[in-house]
């Protein structure tokens, strides 16, 4: 497995955030994170990007412990895309890839940068400060950043929320096309059900810092006898009875 | 190191200079004013008082000294801050940059903002109230390269508050240089202090560097031992500074707030 998350465990003073999870993600394979607010998917996901120190577990990405490796060589190979977190506001479109471009060390940047904004249709507002940006452009721009080293391994946290449904179609649309294009392994958190079922080869349920299902979208939603994943979704966060 | 990320780190906050003019104009505001101030009072003394013949250069001299330990300091401080406020910081820290590598960034770049401000407000002060800070020859290196030390320094602590309590430690971050500057007796000899002051205060370089240009100046003298020795305390300094940055960065990714620093 190239992602392996074993017996996690992270705690915030008296409150278990993430209780002992376990799952393996595959070599290019995208894997859905869902669960309620506040079940633990921004945690589990900081501790994969080595923002936040597990308590107890492991986390092993291509056969080498996250904790053993090198800070920087790791994040080399990941990136991170969450529509909570920006880019400097005051730096135009430009500048943002091409600072971020030099800290991830990506050779032939000029390129890069020209191949990314081709792809993401932004070149349109590449001069302009990423503040003065609409939603819909600062998402594609964030979009652009995590994919400007051609991540290895891509953590997405609700990519496409508060986006209006023609741009939300269109990001999804994206990361559909760049998957196949490319060699990537994602992590995809969001309550989205319909980008889950589009995108995800399986899902993950996670309720109260636990994992309480897993498998593919079809497999859950016959288990537990709904029609869609969103029906499934809400027995599940709902159901008083945790199940493993 | 690489210094490619050290630079790409600078490029980001001289990309946020460029882009604005009223940042410029910001930079420049505070230590021309500043000059404009002290060399008024100063002149004013020299006019009352024949006691200190040199009373506008030796005050002038201390507040631009004074002044670019300041702006390291601030300039250290507000490039972490406009990190938070943007909300930036989250991406900053998931880049596979090393902390020595932010550290040495904030550091060379500190230093880069402070000089925009200092540079026109100590040519100004030559024309306009006879005063040149460059009268202090070769020692003013030595002082800048303490006061330069010591101001990184205080800006590494206030970052680590930072990370430690979040932005809600941002007004100590502006207070942190008010509360030092009583004790570091930038316009008045240490003997002014009370002597259970005088022993704190001779712990801290800015005693050592600020005596050091009264000598100058009134006696034309120069002590490189008492130089030497506030570029050593600000060192000692330095170094726990940059110990405590790195255990409030462990500190942060135990209590998880890296990924949700904003303002």
């Amino acid at each position: 497995m190239f992602i392996q998350i074993k017996n996690l465990t992270k705690k915030f003073n008296n409150t278990l955030a993430v209780n002992n999870i376990n799952f393996n993600i595959g070599k290019n394979k995208t894997v859905g994170l869902l669960g309620p607010n506040g079940c633990g998917k921004t945690t589990s996901i900081g501790m994969m990007l080595g923002l936040i120190k597990p308590n107890s577990g492991e986390i092993i990405i291509d056969n080498k412990n996250l904790e053993t490796l090198s800070r920087d060589d790791i994040l080399a190979r990941i990136n991170f895309a969450s529509p909570y977190i920006e880019l400097p506001k005051k730096l135009t479109v430009r500048q943002n890839l091409e600072v971020y471009g030099r800290l991830y060390g990506v050779k032939k940047l000029k390129d890069r940068i020209e191949e990314i904004s081709e792809d993401l249709d932004i070149k349109s507002f590449f001069n302009r400060k990423t503040g003065e940006l609409s939603s819909g452009q600062k998402n594609r721009v964030s979009l652009a950043k995590s994919l400007i080293n051609k991540p290895e391994i891509l953590l997405l946290d609700e990519p496409t929320a508060s986006l209006d449904p023609d741009i939300g179609d269109f990001v999804r649309g994206y990361i559909q096309k760049y998957r196949s294009k490319n060699q990537v392994t994602v992590l995809l958190a969001s309550h989205n059900m319909n980008e889950v079922e589009r995108l995800c080869d399986s899902i993950i349920m996670m309720k109260n810092g636990k994992i309480i299902d897993r498998g593919t979208c079809e497999e859950i939603i016959k288990k537990h006898g709904r029609n869609n994943l969103e029906e499934t979704f809400l027995k599940l966060a709902r159901s008083k009875d945790e199940l493993q | 190191m690489n210094f490619s990320k050290i630079y790409a780190l600078g490029l980001r906050h001289i990309y946020l200079i460029s882009n604005s003019l009223p940042r410029i104009i910001d930079l420049i505001y505070w230590p021309t004013v500043q000059i404009f101030l002290w060399g008024f009072i100063s002149k004013f003394f020299t006019l009352s008082s024949d006691y200190y013949s040199n009373t506008v250069g030796i005050i002038l001299t201390a507040a631009i000294l004074y002044d670019f330990l300041f702006r390291v300091s601030i300039s250290f401080n507000m490039m972490f801050l406009e990190e938070i406020w943007s909300r930036n910081f989250t991406n900053l820290f998931i880049a596979p940059i090393k902390i020595s590598e932010i550290i040495t960034s904030l550091t060379l770049t500190a230093v880069l903002r402070a000089l925009i401000g200092l540079v026109p407000a100590a040519i100004i002060a030559i024309p306009l109230f006879g005063v040149s800070v460059f009268k202090l020859g070769l020692p003013l290196l030595f002082l800048l390269l303490s006061l330069y030390l010591f101001g990184v320094t205080l800006g590494l602590l206030v970052t680590s508050g930072l990370l430690r309590f979040g932005p809600s430690f941002e007004n100590i971050a502006w207070a942190s240089l008010f509360f030092l500057a009583p004790l570091g007796c930038i316009y008045y000899p240490i003997e002014v202090l009370p002597n259970s002051l005088q022993f704190l205060a001779k712990g801290l370089p800015l005693v050592h560097i600020f005596e050091e240009m009264r000598s100058i100046l009134l006696n034309g003298t120069v002590d490189y031992l008492d130089i030497i020795k506030s570029i050593s305390i600000s060192i000692v300094y330095f170094v726990l500074g940059v110990i405590i940055f790195y255990l409030s960065f462990l500190g942060a990714k135990v209590r998880g707030t890296l990924i949700n620093m904003g303002e």
